[in-house]
């Protein structure tokens, strides 16, 4: 029954009658069940709608593993948080994920608020957050000297820290697919219907028929649920727009800076990130638009106001890019993840927003122990636990890199400079499982075209390497992030032909 | 470790000027390093017309022009390496670089010449809101593809920005087929040559909207249209101003920044003013033999003066060599300081004993001025006293200093160039 | 017939006013200085541009040649000089000043490449 494996993609499309597990979403905690299940002899396959693992929520958030002390004491959320952040740095190690464990500061800016600090200590104290102080002034000035002048204490969290968000994704996906799980990409599921002991998925690509369902659709994931049980839930997709500041900013702040909710409102965060940039942000708008991940006028200026709150100074004139991601907000505020109770075999997974990111280690363990404990699959016996990242040469020393690059000359050509990139390591992440196909994913899996000069160099450049490398991809229908996000729309001199006025002007000219 | 007397640090008009210069002043030990696959920079991609008038007397393409310098370099021998990128260099002058050949290699030079160009303001510094869709291109990368290539990044065009290369490139765009709606503009004037908006933008009934700046851009995939509102005097969007244009692209030229990343890795202290180095009269930065010239400095308006200025740093580099790196930090030094409406000046300090006789300095004014004055005070004496009928942004300017001026004036401290009403 | 110009010799961009009947320049106002007199009498009369575009190169280093008009050419003729241009593409090697179309849309000039394609 596992015959019908493919380790790629949609490539195999149509061989594949019925799964025995589908899920719906290559988004982080897609991935992590993915990961999970391929534990296990089961035929597993990922259902996604975009071209590329972590298109929607998981690609723009804050990129923290949160310590877990504002989580409601009892709740999953809670729960799955603080086991998600103790599992990281083993799953970070596995999986070669960049993750640093800096530690947060929840800053109080005014001492009649003190008190909210000593319940956040109390709330993590019982969520079993570890090593968690309250640290007066002095402190908290010598551990970050562009604090606020208002700031009088704050909490620390030391277990806290920033995570590459696209990598954890990513390598989740990359090692499940390296242990027999498929992904279909560009496959987005319009209906699902339950027919006896089994689910059909229709699909942009067809009909696809799997015993098990799980919906880890994010912003989506009330969509689907909905489809199928008699007892909604509702999504409310909320926006969070975010700065992001040049490297030159990085050392701004070493920690994660939140503040401290007061009556002036809740504050954002000013972080460093694990490739040392300065990220500010979020804003938090609810809307209807599960597709609505623009940044707006008033978002950005109300990040740009808020993050002096906490911090002194912040230069946002080093500002490199803005943009804007969806959390997941379900009405309750809390992880839902269990089967439906009245449609057996569908497992949510829903109302996966902060701390998702931080969470989705313990998500895809208790998803995949849902699914296992139902289906009593037996483990496999050759699972690859490991999975090595795209070669980063800076850290090699300057022997080994020459070595690299006598063996693959690639190496030596370095194609975004802002970020030192060379072809060898975008040739790595076209050509390894689940492979980049479009600018983005190449961004995603290298950055290159994210440093300061935001891919106006290196983007011509990234996308000759992807029209020779990948398969029916051809300069003029290369893409930013697939669908309909074409890059270039004809050769020069080619709109003689099609625009109308253009042929009228040249036969003009021509008399 | 290899050993050069001077190397250079791209071969654009800046480096290629820079080397013949060099050479040309006798020394012999020299290596342009370009990180693309010819020698050229970014006047290979300059396809249009209107470069060299001052240098050549005479109307050449951006490919010609680089093809003389190019010509040049290749016919004094000097050696270069092509697609080689240079990755630090150190404030003991070692250059670490790679490429597909040679692998990372370290060159130690007695001088370096800093000539990387500049680089395109990227969307992301302007705080444009909207979507993140395929179809945003500065207006450089749109050039390169239409120019280089051979590709039509989109169809029907809205440009941000009207410098140079987005005029350049509204007619480049108009003539390859596209339509071009229109070019706003955040300031009350262009920051281009106005040759360039009369014959990129009248010529083919393109509108220029001064004082309007993009507000939105729309479409989740592929752009599908933005929308324009003017600006009030404090660059703020003024409501009720909207106007929507569907297009497929956006192109924004909204600005240089010289590309001085390298030169930090070196220790060499910038100009918050125009973002290149500080220098002297010799073009040498505060890391003594560390040199620069051309759009790396600052930006320039046209490639005439970035040849002058990097045949100046050649020809410096190569005394510098000569007299054997001796550290000459104990000459006194006069301050040159930019006053009233001057935005930068380059260069900021003057040593009058091993100055040349004549000596340009070259700066910006801040905005559009008519019937004003190009003063220059030494200390508190005016010396110097031009009327001009009017300066814009868009065009730099240049006083000329002698030597046996600041010699006459005893412990000259401060030299000051300033705008003053007629 | 009047009609009014911005002048291109400096930053001013003077708005010169031509009164003029066919060839004959009746009068010019508005411009500062001679400079702009000059533009302006050329600009009703005979205005001109160079045309300057890319055609695609076979076997050669990079895929396209800048090539330009070796002399300027009636303004009206852009877009026929750049329509002629469509189907014209050549081989490298190609040195600078070559020829790549004569007579381009009929103005009696030539188009040349202005940089040189070695081949590949």
């Amino acid at each position: 029954m596992c015959g019908a494996f493919s380790f790629f993609d949609a490539a195999g499309k149509g061989e594949v009658n019925m799964y025995d597990v589908v899920i719906i979403g290559a988004g982080v905690s897609g991935s992590a069940i993915a990961r999970e299940l391929s534990r296990y002899d089961a035929n597993v396959c990922v259902l996604e709608k975009a071209e590329d693992v972590c298109c929607g929520t998981s690609k723009a958030n804050s990129a923290i593993i949160h310590a877990g002390y504002d989580c409601e004491p009892g709740s999953l959320m809670a729960k799955l948080n603080v086991e998600g952040n103790a599992m990281m740095t083993e799953l970070a190690r596995d999986l070669d994920v960049p993750f640093e464990r800096i530690g947060s500061l929840v800053v109080c800016t005014d001492e009649a608020a003190r008190g909210g600090l000593e319940e956040l200590l109390e709330k993590g104290k019982k969520n079993g957050v570890p090593d968690l102080r309250i640290i007066e002034r002095d402190e908290l000035v010598k551990m970050e000297p562009n604090i606020s002048d208002e700031a009088v204490a704050a909490l620390y969290a030391p277990s806290a820290g920033i995570v590459c968000p696209f990598t954890l994704n990513i390598a989740l996906a990359e090692n499940a697919n390296v242990n027999g799980v498929e992904f279909r990409f560009n496959t987005e599921v319009f209906a699902i219907r339950k027919m006896g002991d089994h689910f059909e998925l229709e699909t942009g690509n067809g009909t696809i028929e799997s015993k098990c369902v799980v919906n880890a659709a994010g912003v989506y994931a009330d969509v689907f649920h909905n489809m199928l049980s008699s007892h909604p839930i509702h999504i409310t997709p909320r926006k969070g727009e975010y700065y992001l500041l040049d490297k030159s900013a990085g050392a701004h702040v070493h920690h994660t800076i939140f503040m401290l909710p007061t009556k002036m409102g809740k504050g954002i965060l000013v972080s460093p990130t694990v490739h040392g940039n300065l990220l500010v942000g979020p804003t938090a708008t609810d809307q209807e638009d599960r597709e609505g991940n623009n940044t707006t006028r008033e978002g950005l200026a109300d990040v740009a106001a808020k993050s002096a709150l906490t911090v002194k100074n912040v230069p946002l004139r080093s500002v490199i890019t803005s943009f804007a991601g969806l959390r997941a907000h379900e009405d309750h505020h809390e992880f839902i993840i269990r089967e439906v109770p009245d449609c057996e075999g569908f497992i949510d997974v829903a109302g996966i927003e902060s701390p998702g990111l931080s969470s989705c280690p313990a998500i895809g363990k208790m998803a995949a122990d849902i699914v296992e404990k139902k289906y009593g699959f037996a483990k496999k016996e050759h699972f690859i636990a490991t999975r090595k990242g795209v070669l980063n040469p800076a850290k090699l020393s300057m022997e080994e890199r020459n070595e690299l690059i006598r063996k693959s000359p690639a190496y030596g050509n370095i194609i975004c400079r802002c970020e030192t990139i060379s072809e060898g390591e975008i040739l790595d992440a076209i050509h390894r499982p689940l492979g980049a196909k479009s600018l983005d994913g190449i961004k995603r899996r290298t950055r290159a075209g994210m440093g300061r000069c935001q891919a106006g160099f290196c983007s011509p450049r990234v996308m000759e390497i992807l029209a020779r490398e990948v398969p029916g991809v051809t300069m003029e229908n290369v893409t930013k992030a697939g669908g309909a996000s074409k890059l270039i729309v004809g050769i020069d001199k080619d709109a003689y032909d099609t625009m109308p006025e253009n042929a009228e002007r040249a036969a003009k000219s021509a008399d | 470790m290899e050993h050069y007397n001077i190397v250079i640090i791209g071969g654009g008009p800046a480096g290629l000027a820079a080397a013949a210069a060099a050479k040309k002043a006798g020394e012999d030990s020299i290596l342009i390093l370009e990180r693309d696959q010819e020698l050229g920079g970014i006047l290979n991609q300059c396809i249009h017309n209107g470069f060299g008038l001052h240098t050549f007397k005479e109307e050449l393409t951006g490919p010609e022009y680089a093809g003389r310098f190019i010509t040049e370099v290749k016919d004094l021998g000097i050696e270069y390496r092509l697609n080689t990128m240079v990755l630090s260099i150190s404030s003991d002058r070692i250059v670490t670089a790679m490429n597909r050949t040679d692998g990372m290699f370290q060159v130690k030079a007695q001088a370096v010449i800093l000539a990387m160009g500049c680089r395109e303001r990227p969307r992301g510094a302007l705080n444009i809101p909207g979507y993140r869709p395929a179809g945003i291109y500065t207006a450089g990368t749109a050039q390169r593809l239409v120019n280089i290539e051979g590709f039509m990044p989109g169809k029907e065009v809205v440009i941000l920005g009207s410098g140079d290369i987005g005029l350049i490139m509204a007619r480049r765009m108009t003539l390859e087929g596209a339509k071009v709606k229109v070019v706003a503009e955040l300031m009350p004037y262009s920051g281009g040559l106005k040759r360039n908006i009369v014959q990129c933008l009248d010529d083919f009934g393109i509108p220029l909207k001064l004082s309007h700046t993009v507000v939105d851009i729309e479409g989740k995939e592929r752009v599908t249209g933005v929308t324009i509102a003017a600006v009030d005097a404090q660059n703020r969007p003024i409501p009720g101003t909207e106007e929507h244009y569907s297009c497929d692209t956006l192109l924004l030229s909204v600005g240089l920044i010289p590309e001085n990343e390298l030169s930090l890795s070196a220790g060499v202290a910038l100009s918050p003013r125009h973002k290149g180095p500080v220098v002297n009269e010799s073009l040498e930065t505060n890391v003594p033999g560390i040199f620069a010239c051309g759009n790396v400095l600052h930006v320039h308006d046209l490639v005439d003066y970035v040849s002058e200025e990097a045949t100046n740093a050649g020809r410096n580099a190569a005394a510098f060599v000569r007299r054997d790196g001796k550290d000459d930090a104990a000459l006194p030094a006069v301050e040159i300081v930019p006053g009233d409406g001057i935005g930068y000046t380059v260069p900021e300090t003057v040593r009058p004993k091993i100055m040349n006789d004549l000596f340009t300095v070259r700066f910006r004014v801040r905005g559009v001025y008519r019937d004003h004055f190009i003063s220059v005070y030494f200390d508190g004496e005016r010396v110097q006293h031009r009327k001009k009928q009017i300066v814009a942004p868009g065009e730099m300017e240049q006083v000329i200093l002698q030597k046996k001026d600041l010699a006459a004036h005893k412990d000259l401290k401060k030299i000051t160039i300033c705008l003053e009403e007629a | 017939m009047k009609r009014t110009l911005t002048c291109i010799g400096c930053p001013m961009g003077c708005q010169v006013t031509v009164d003029y009947e066919g060839e004959t320049i009746n009068s010019v106002v508005g411009n500062t200085c001679p400079r702009g007199d000059i533009y302006a009498r050329k600009e009703v009369t005979h205005p001109t541009r160079i045309v300057t575009t890319t055609v695609r190169v076979h076997g050669g280093v990079i895929p396209q040649v800048s090539v330009k008009t070796a002399s300027d050419i009636p303004k009206e003729k852009m877009f026929a000089v750049v329509q002629d241009l469509r189907c014209v593409d050549v081989n490298a090697p190609v040195a600078m000043g070559d020829v790549v179309l004569e007579n381009a849309a009929g103005t009696g000039v030539s188009v040349i490449a202005t940089k040189n394609v070695p081949k590949k």
